[in-house]
């Protein structure tokens, strides 16, 4: 029998593989972090399955919730209006069930006004509807930018908007998280809820970006 | 404005300081590490060991030069190593001599 590869001791073994890519070499602070946990399981004050099953319930969350959140608002302007007077309690309805102490607010995109977030302190995002933030959200360049010229930082996604459409940035709090509610794109006149959630991309969610346009999903 | 009446904000306090770095948009796939240190904060706020705003506060209060040097998980990692010890739910030394069979198992 050959040698198993990813025999690291019993921290590994009593937690399971987290699924992201094997530790090979770790820094400093990374290793700290792992010898903190392994601390804790010994002292009784987490158990040993903890961590791992809270990297599984990370792990099952994506912006594919939050698609269904705003695809829900396209076609139910009932929803719609909910969502925009009390985000909580409308993505309740569909299930998500935010952070106890945390505030989520959908801010709409229309002709006249584009919201794009940020959070320039750290990283706040909504993750219970869009997965973990990209690395560029916590990226140094995008939060010093973005609050001062953030037309030229969306140009550099790709996203050229007319120049009498306003920009509003916000920027997160560990309070309140921010879902954006896009636009929906034009020529999707009777397509599904569920056909419309596909065209709800993560970065129209943040602001730095569209939805997609019906022709690319419908083939 | 003098500098004295508008101090240089903190490390972390980002919004509009002046760079024209252009944002990098790769993004790597998590190392396990990452998504166990991810997992960590959650496990300790479900117990209510430590709050969002002390994780906040940890990050926030690491020095200026090791702020810029280290990776976003690795920041999360020095400020639970701030508030577990602040707490008294761990010592420095006992987080010292774990690191000695980790780094054994690591190299």
């Amino acid at each position: 029998m050959s040698e198993h590869q990813h025999d690291h001791g019993a921290g590994e073994e009593s937690q399971g593989h987290p699924g992201g890519t094997p530790d090979i070499q770790l820094s400093y602070r990374a290793k700290r972090s792992l010898a903190m946990q392994e601390l804790l399981v010994e002292k009784g004050i987490i158990a040993p399955d903890d961590i791992q099953r809270s990297v599984e319930s990370a792990r099952a969350r994506s912006p594919s919730d939050g698609a269904r959140v705003v695809a829900r608002a396209w076609v139910d302007p009932a929803f719609k209006q909910r969502l925009l007077d009390n985000a909580l309690t409308a993505i309740a309805e569909l299930g998500y069930d935010f952070v106890a102490d945390t505030g989520l607010v959908a801010l709409e995109n229309t002709d006249e006004l584009h919201h794009v977030v940020v959070c320039t302190l750290c990283s706040c995002y909504p993750g219970a509807l869009l997965g973990p933030p990209p690395d560029w959200y916590k990226s140094l360049a995008y939060r010093s930018r973005v609050v001062i010229e953030p037309r030229a930082v969306l140009r550099e996604f790709g996203l050229e908007l007319e120049s009498d459409i306003g920009v509003r940035v916000i920027d997160s709090t560990a309070e309140i998280r921010y879902l954006v509610l896009p636009g929906r794109p034009a020529g999707t006149e009777g397509m599904a809820e569920e056909q419309l959630a596909e065209l709800v991309t993560r970065n129209s969610m943040i602001g730095v970006g569209l939805p997609l346009s019906p022709e690319l999903v419908t083939t | 404005m003098s500098e004295r009446e508008k101090p240089a904000p903190a490390a972390h306090d980002r919004g509009g300081w002046a760079t024209e770095e252009p944002v990098d948009q790769g993004e790597h796939q998590w190392a396990d590490w990452e998504y166990r240190t991810q997992a960590l904060a959650r496990v300790l706020r479900s117990k209510g060991i430590v709050v969002t705003d002390e994780m906040r506060r940890g990050i926030e209060s690491i020095p200026a030069p090791e702020y810029e040097a280290l990776s976003y998980f690795e920041r999360w990692s020095a400020s639970f190593e701030t508030l577990l010890v602040e707490k008294g739910v761990l010592t420095p030394a006992e987080i010292d001599e774990k690191m000695k069979e980790v780094e054994e198992r690591w190299g």
